[in-house]
């Protein structure tokens, strides 16, 4: 499969790091470290399953980004599935939600005290869910970036327009740009450039993130293989050291500067921007979706007049600040004691990638 | 006789004698050992005895390349291969739910009995109990095993040491992939098989290398990183793995790809992992090489010096990075 | 959330369903989100759904230039790749 293993070939690798190295000594003596953020939970997961980070000098800090939509979704969206599931209906939803928590449970719990919670691959399973158990309600969890949105839209058009009466869709669909708007408004968060999420670029395209350029702050489109985030890295630098600020889209065999217009009609259609709720961020304007009224028969806030609840964060969850680098995880209270990798609270130590659940990790692994 | 599983046949009157007369004895029942008793009086091996016990739930029970029949006889007889035994007798005890059909429960048995006698292990006693329709999935089994230490091996984390190599004879994760791809009905043609097999004919290949073998683990639950864990930890040493040198097949990784797993985490039932003297290894691969069971068998990482109870792998593109212990159940991940 | 793979389409159906390839085992997936794909093409998939098209020319190119690195990197440093990364642990 060359399209994957070509972009996992050691020697290009080897190049790769020695052209970073070159770049961040020229870089240093200008400056100290250089703070990139890999805005996408998948690209912190590809960058610790290769290792990238043992492969960058000093000088380079990769930080992790708000992560993954599953994280950050709040914990209010899992009580309001919780309810939901309590009352009967039959859960449908992507594998990384099962382990998220709510406010005191997660779906995982709630599935061992009998409630039915089916994981699935793809969200055309929930069709097939609902028409196998039709006097059953079923609800789809409908969370993700820009990537998952359309699927998921894709299947509330076959729902809406073949009518599978007993399926509806509890959205809690993040948006990429609002949060990295978000964070550059915070006069705390001092980052240098953005490596830009590929698949979520597939759909929204590269021009998305010219407003962010046009602030003054390098950002690369870059792949999830090995190869793609160091070449991402290295074309961070290169637009450092030039003093520059543009959008590179190293990762053209995918993303095009508009996107995927078929799949933005799609969601245009059915979705529209609403404020949203981000675990350890607060409510960001405008950086979710949410089902327009017209659909509301498919909408599952409102079959089950539920609106979705607020939950409570634990309070002094400071995952907000380690998500900014504004401290270490271990500064947090709630670290290692409240908060574990089999009991998280916040989104960094909810993703098996995220700053806290490393941390946590790493320092057992020593001892 | 009835089309399905009742409560009646766990109730231990003449529904469970018919049950056990026509599905169990007809299978088990022999001329030394009959009448499969509660408790079976060994022929005395004269030598020391291995024991093990598994318990074997699986969803769905039947999956591409096997079956929690063979999985129950595997499962034990490979615990004590591993072990450095031989595997020669085996309780199997059945919990049924209420329901399931006959022909499943047939399938199943004559899945056990043909496994035992593939590994030469005789089936020597039993239970069946009968559960109420959904208090249990199909049904679950439990196998116990009883196997004769073979001379020459000792192996244990404890004989590790610096230098070693570590060795896998097979493909990783396939099992695991297959149970998943079958439960959760995911569209990919041809399915992963599962691996599962008896592991013994490795383990009798190698015992002629005596003390140079050190460890060996037939990596099921949580996989390969598991077992390197469970040798290095508490231990002043440390494994590392090549990522280019772990073999996989190639269905197995398109799946894990497309999920997210991480095949070092998954389950194998018809592997071995060994840790063996660095002067043997290139004997061992080529014994297992010339084998069925071992044609996939490959050096995959080191046992080293270094901070202590520490798996760390080495990336295909160079990078390094420790390898996690599994974290309980795995889901298809879309992040 | 972004987890997906290129795959080549082995077919695709009017109704936008389609087959793909992945080192050799098939998948049927959705392809209504794309527009115009044919057999032979490559996709990439996204919890079952191909969400955009790989444009072989561009990732051929980008291959080829990494190729380009790799020789050049060989030829002036003299050395093979290393496979262990000794610079720092990872932390983070």
């Amino acid at each position: 499969m060359i399209y994957l293993n070509g972009f996992r070939d050691p020697l290009a690798a080897a190049a790769l790091r020695a052209r970073i190295a070159d770049s961040a000594s020229r870089l240093s003596a200008e400056r100290g470290p250089v703070r990139l953020m890999e805005v996408c939970g998948s690209h912190t997961m590809a960058i610790a399953r290769s290792g990238i980070k043992a492969m960058l000098p000093s000088n380079v800090e990769l930080i992790s980004g708000p992560g993954c939509p599953v994280c950050v979704t709040a914990p209010g969206y899992v009580d309001t599935a919780v309810e939901m599931a309590r009352r009967g209906a039959a859960i449908v939803t992507f594998g990384d939600m099962v382990r998220v928590p709510g406010t005191s449970t997660t779906l995982a719990k709630e599935r061992a005290r009998g409630a039915t919670v089916h994981v699935c691959y793809s969200p055309a399973e929930a069709i097939a869910h609902a028409q196998n158990e039709p006097d059953r309600e079923h609800v789809f969890l409908a969370i993700g970036f820009e990537t998952t949105a359309p699927a998921v839209t894709a299947v509330m058009h076959q729902a809406a327009t073949h009518g599978i009466p007993n399926l509806s869709f509890l959205t809690a669909f993040k948006l990429v740009p609002p949060a990295l708007q978000a964070l550059m408004n915070d006069p705390d968060v001092a980052l240098d450039a953005f490596l830009c999420p590929a698949h979520v670029s597939a759909i929204i395209g590269a021009d998305a993130y010219r407003p962010f350029a046009a602030q003054g702050t390098p950002c690369v489109v870059a792949g999830f293989e090995p190869l793609d985030i160091l070449d991402g890295v290295e074309a961070i630098l290169r637009q450092m050291l030039d003093g520059r600020s543009f959008v590179e889209n190293r990762y053209s065999r995918v993303v095009k500067d508009g996107g995927n217009a078929r799949a933005q009609e799609l969601m245009a259609r059915y979705l529209r921007p609403i404020d949203a709720s981000w675990r350890g961020l607060g409510t960001i304007p405008e950086s979710g979706l949410g089902l327009r009224p017209e659909f509301s028969t498919i909408d599952a806030e409102v079959r089950f007049g539920l609106p979705q609840r607020e939950g409570k964060p634990n309070p002094k969850c400071l995952c907000g600040d380690v998500l900014k680098g504004k401290i270490r995880p271990a500064q947090c209270p709630l670290f290692g004691t409240v908060c574990t990798p089999i009991q998280p609270m916040g989104p960094c130590m909810v993703s098996s990638e995220g700053s806290c659940a490393a941390e946590y990790r790493y320092a057992k692994g020593a001892a | 006789m009835s089309a399905a599983i009742q409560l009646a046949h766990g109730g231990g009157g003449a529904l469970m004698r018919e049950l056990i007369d026509a599905e169990i004895r007809a299978r088990f029942a022999d001329d030394a050992l009959a009448p499969l008793p509660d408790a079976a009086i060994l022929p005395s091996p004269g030598s020391r005895l291995a024991f093990t016990t598994d318990a074997f739930v699986v969803s769905p029970f039947e999956f591409p390349g096997g079956d929690i029949g063979r999985l129950a006889v595997c499962g034990t007889a490979n615990d004590l291969s591993v072990a450095g035994a031989i595997p020669r007798y085996l309780s199997v005890a059945l919990i049924l739910e209420e329901g399931l059909s006959f022909a499943a429960l047939r399938r199943v048995l004559d899945s056990i009995q043909a496994t035992a006698a593939e590994i030469g292990m005789r089936v020597v006693t039993g239970d069946t109990k009968v559960v109420p329709r959904g208090q249990a999935d199909g049904l679950y089994i439990t196998t116990t095993g009883i196997g004769e230490l073979i001379d020459g091996l000792r192996l244990g984390p404890e004989h590790v040491r610096t230098g070693d190599r570590v060795i896998v004879s097979g493909n990783l994760g396939d099992h695991g992939m297959a149970v998943m791809c079958a439960r959760e009905s995911l569209p990919v043609h041809p399915a992963p098989k599962s691996d599962v097999a008896p592991v013994h004919p490795l383990v009798e290949a190698v015992a002629s290398f005596g003390d140079a073998v050190r460890f060996m683990r037939d990596p099921t639950r949580g996989g390969l990183a598991s077992v390197a864990h469970e040798i290095v930890e508490g231990r002043p040493l440390a494994i590392e793995l090549d990522e280019s040198a772990l073999p996989v097949a190639p269905t197995t990784q398109s799946v894990a790809e497309i999920l997210g797993m991480e095949l070092m985490h998954v389950a194998c039932e018809g592997r071995v992992v060994a840790v063996v003297d660095n002067t043997v290894a290139d004997e061992v691969i080529a014994t297992w090489r010339n084998m069925p069971q071992g044609r996939g068998a490959r050096v995959i990482g080191d046992v080293v010096d270094g901070k202590s109870g520490r798996v760390v792998l080495r990336t295909r593109i160079g990078g390094q990075r420790f390898v996690d212990r599994p974290s309980g159940e795995l889901l298809p991940r879309i992040c | 959330m972004c987890l997906a793979v290129p795959m080549r389409v082995i077919e695709a159906k009017a109704d936008g369903r389609g087959r793909v390839e992945l080192d050799g085992a098939l998948y049927d997936v959705d392809l209504s989100l794309i527009e115009d794909v044919h057999p032979g093409e490559h996709v990439i998939v996204h919890a079952g759904f191909a969400i955009e098209k790989l444009d072989e020319a561009e990732a051929d190119a980008r291959l080829a230039l990494f190729d380009e690195l790799a020789r050049t990197y060989e030829r002036e440093s003299g050395q093979r790749v290393r496979l262990a990364a000794p610079a720092r642990e990872e932390t983070s």
